[in-house]
């Protein structure tokens, strides 16, 4: 319409310190279509949401999950003897009217169930680590398309408490230290119809001020939107949420409920006054599961990049150089790197061609000495022939001597005996002479 | 790994046979308790509220945070002096939010080179606050010798994206980074009515790949109707045979639907528009108006002229891919030419001066 819709005046601060005047409109102009605009442009591109969830095995983790989400997640419960803790991950894609949502479902596999559980939260803080450096990696791309890139950092953490009804146990306190940090936590009572109503109070006041005692931070529901603030902060006051799962139905009056049934009762998930179930459900997914994303972008994943940059020796250093300190550092480390890559591999190059030239030499030296030895044996054997020969041929000038000489012997004889006087004519032969 | 798994679809409970001492059961469905009511039912059909989990209600929480903290927009109008781009902007806007306005008065000189003048309102609507920023550049082509003239726009466009990205590759990073960049550049074309002037060729060419460049035809009420159609033909012509693209550009169309609705408005643009801050009665409404002896121009009119046709693209359909084009795309062709360059290191310079310009 174009009547008047006046704005009083006022210094509206949209940056700190500058004062931006408002002005009225004299008519409708369309933009407060911008809020659909920006969801319809999410919604083509479809959300995705990530929940990690901790806790020994046999806490319903798995049930749970099919509870909140009204769905058969796929798995075989997991055995007691893992060695260690592993953390399997599984997305699926959900749709509700036209909201198209990529759901990953991280489970700890073997937590809790080793003897020695000291290194027990490492792989979950890795995993979550990974994930941050995965997406710290991608805005550090020079060609990079964060628009579509698919958000695998951890939204929510739910950390299964086991129902001892008595305090927790330090692996969770622990744990949950460890975590608090880099994941917006939500610590859930698992199995919790295992516990009385009365008792169930107190471990949940036991449990709230171990947490604050310990300084262990866990996620609060925000207050800052009027429209959420009252449902939040009430909600904050019922954690830890004693939630009870299941997936099989049971007739209650008229209506099939999702419920476990026991011998003195039957226990409704969805009803309030049985378990904590519809509570966790509003928080984790119809109240504030945006601001769960929202607050792992702008807040853990601020803190893992800004540890990790200044780790890396990154400085925001005076305002002269700062923008380009990051841009140059990385820029000089890179060079830095692919020099010391390259001068790495030259190295490599060098060291294996004198590798290959020496075994050359080596291989050249053995031929050389077998050639040797093979001209030596044949020399040895060509002396020894000549030897032999030599030898033989003495051999035979004996013979022959002896022939000669036993050939001469015999006519001797045979001449001295034809005449038996020859003997005498041969010594008249010789008188004569 | 990804699975397909369908939310189960409930069969319909079936209807028991009653007890004799029971009286007949009244169907109550399970309402959830804060709900955001119609519209959801799980995609599977059957019973309707048994299988809702909620997950659509991530389209509430999203709508709620982005109008808790409200919208920047930074729109930079280029053309030759007096061809009513400060009308036009507080006609788009209905409201006095360019710069002609803020204490300017219409007997300042034209300046001697381009001046880059930018001025800031917050405007709400429905609830949505929006800071509007309205970037004017008195000069751009009154000069006897233009050439070069579009240097000082194209180095403020890049002094804000230099701006953007210095803030983030910061260490420790503002939670929401001032956004200056500028999302929609407004080119006016004169309406010669025969083609575009060398000058309007040579700014698209230079700056089209560097900011949504969204050309208009001002002051079209001295354009017939045949004379407007032709003229936007060849213009169209023009700009096509130049390599011209002008915003919505073909080659950022995200799907089949949207490259239909986009083809639309690339066929009728660049729009013929009239600008007025000026209400007149016709017909016993009172409308926006151009009064001349022979009539009078009603702005809203979409006989008249195109300007409801920009006013529905630019604000109530478009606003937001204008601004997710501008950081997707410019902007990162910006940052990735920056990191790229070794030794870029140095504050940017035009190649005419090395001062940075000051606002």
């Amino acid at each position: 319409s174009l009547g008047s819709w006046w704005l009083w005046r006022f210094l509206l601060g949209f940056e700190k310190g500058e004062g931006v005047r408002a002005v009225p409109l004299s008519g409708h102009v369309g933009f407060d279509s911008m809020p659909d605009q920006l969801v319809n442009k999410s919604v083509n591109h479809g959300f995705c949401f990530n929940i990690l969830c901790v806790g020994e095995t046999g806490l319903g983790k798995s049930t749970l999950m099919d509870t909140l989400f009204n769905t058969k997640f796929e798995g075989e419960p997991t055995q007691h003897n893992q060695p260690g803790v592993q953390l399997k991950s599984n997305t699926y894609e959900l749709q509700e009217s036209n909201v198209r949502l990529k759901l990953t479902i991280v489970n700890t596999v073997g937590f809790g169930d080793q003897i020695n559980k000291e290194d027990s939260y490492k792989p979950i803080v890795e995993f979550i680590d990974t994930h941050f450096e995965a997406y710290l990696q991608e805005e550090l791309k020079i060609k990079r398309t964060l628009h579509s890139y698919h958000d695998s950092r951890i939204h929510a953490c739910l950390y299964f408490i086991a129902p001892t009804g008595h305090s927790l146990k330090s692996l969770d306190l622990v744990t949950m230290k460890k975590l608090d940090s880099k994941v917006n936590i939500i610590p859930i009572i698992a199995k919790s119809d295992a516990i009385s109503k009365s008792e169930l109070a107190k471990f949940k006041i036991k449990i709230t001020s171990e947490l604050v005692s310990n300084g262990v931070q866990i996620y609060q529901f925000p207050t800052d939107d009027e429209t959420v603030a009252e449902i939040n902060s009430t909600m904050n006051g019922h954690l830890p949420f004693a939630v009870v799962g299941s997936t099989e139905e049971v007739k209650i009056g008229n209506k099939m409920v999702k419920a476990r049934q026991y011998p003195w009762g039957t226990v409704q998930v969805e009803n309030e006054n049985h378990c904590d179930f519809v509570k966790l459900r509003e928080m984790l997914i119809r109240v504030n599961m945006e601001d769960l994303r929202e607050q792992t972008h702008t807040r853990h994943y601020e803190l893992y990049r800004r540890c990790k940059l200044e780790e890396m020796g990154f400085k925001d250093t005076d305002p002269d150089s700062k923008p380009f300190s990051l841009q140059e550092t990385y820029e000089a480390k890179r060079n830095e790197f692919m020099g010391e890559l390259q001068k790495k591999e030259e190295e490599m190059r060098q060291m294996f061609v004198q590798r290959v030239k020496e075994k050359e030499a080596e291989l050249k030296e053995a031929e050389k000495e077998l050639h040797e030895k093979f001209d030596r044996l044949k020399k040895l054997h060509q002396d020894e022939k000549k030897k032999l020969e030599d030898k033989k041929k003495a051999l035979d000038d004996e013979q022959n001597i002896f022939k000669q000489k036993k050939t001469a012997a015999e006519l001797l004889q045979s001449q001295a005996q034809q005449a038996g006087g020859s003997t005498t004519l041969k010594r008249d032969k010789e008188r004569k002479k | 790994m990804s699975e397909i798994v369908p939310p189960e679809v409930r069969p319909k409970p079936a209807v028991p046979a009653k007890p004799s001492h029971v009286a007949p059961p009244a169907s109550v469905p399970h309402m959830p308790p804060h709900g955001p009511g119609a519209g959801s039912q799980g995609s599977g059909g059957g019973s309707t509220l048994l299988g809702y989990v909620g997950i659509d209600t991530i389209i509430e929480q999203m709508r709620k945070k982005t109008m808790k903290t409200g919208f920047d927009f930074n729109i930079m109008v280029v053309g030759q002096s007096g061809l009513g781009k400060s009308t036009l902007v507080n006609t788009l806007f209905k409201s006095q939010v360019s710069r002609r306005s803020s204490g300017w008065s219409r007997d300042d000189k034209i300046p001697k080179t381009v001046e880059i003048k930018s001025v800031s309102h917050v405007i709400e609507e429905g609830g949505v606050k929006m800071k509007l920023t309205v970037i004017d550049t008195p000069g751009f082509g009154d000069q006897i010798n233009n050439e070069n003239c579009w240097e000082p726009i194209s180095k403020y466009i890049n002094e804000q994206y230099e701006k953007f990205l210095k803030e983030e590759v910061n260490i420790a990073r503002k939670k929401r980074i001032p956004d200056t960049r500028v999302h929609c550049c407004l080119y006016f074309i004169s309406p010669t009515g025969h083609s575009l002037r060398q000058l309007d060729v040579e700014f698209m060419k230079h700056l089209g790949r560097a900011v949504n460049i969204i050309p208009v035809i001002a002051k079209a009420d001295t354009l017939t109707p045949e004379e407007k159609t032709e003229f936007k033909q060849r213009v169209r012509k023009e700009l096509e045979v130049c390599g011209i693209e002008f915003y919505p550009q073909k080659e950022f169309d995200e799907d089949m639907e949207d490259k239909s609705d986009n083809d639309k408005i690339r066929e009728a643009m660049p729009f013929a528009v009239v600008g007025s801050d000026k209400e007149y009665q016709v017909n016993g409404k009172r409308v926006l108006g151009r009064k001349t002896a022979w009539g009078i121009v009603e702005v809203e009119n979409p006989n008249h002229c195109e300007f409801s046709l920009l006013r529905d693209f630019l604000i109530r359909s478009h606003l937001q891919d204008l601004k997710e084009v501008t950081h997707n795309i410019h902007y990162e062709t910006y940052r990735a030419k920056r990191l790229n360059d070794n030794g870029g290191l140095h504050p940017i310079s035009s190649s005419s001066d090395t001062q940075e310009s000051n606002l």
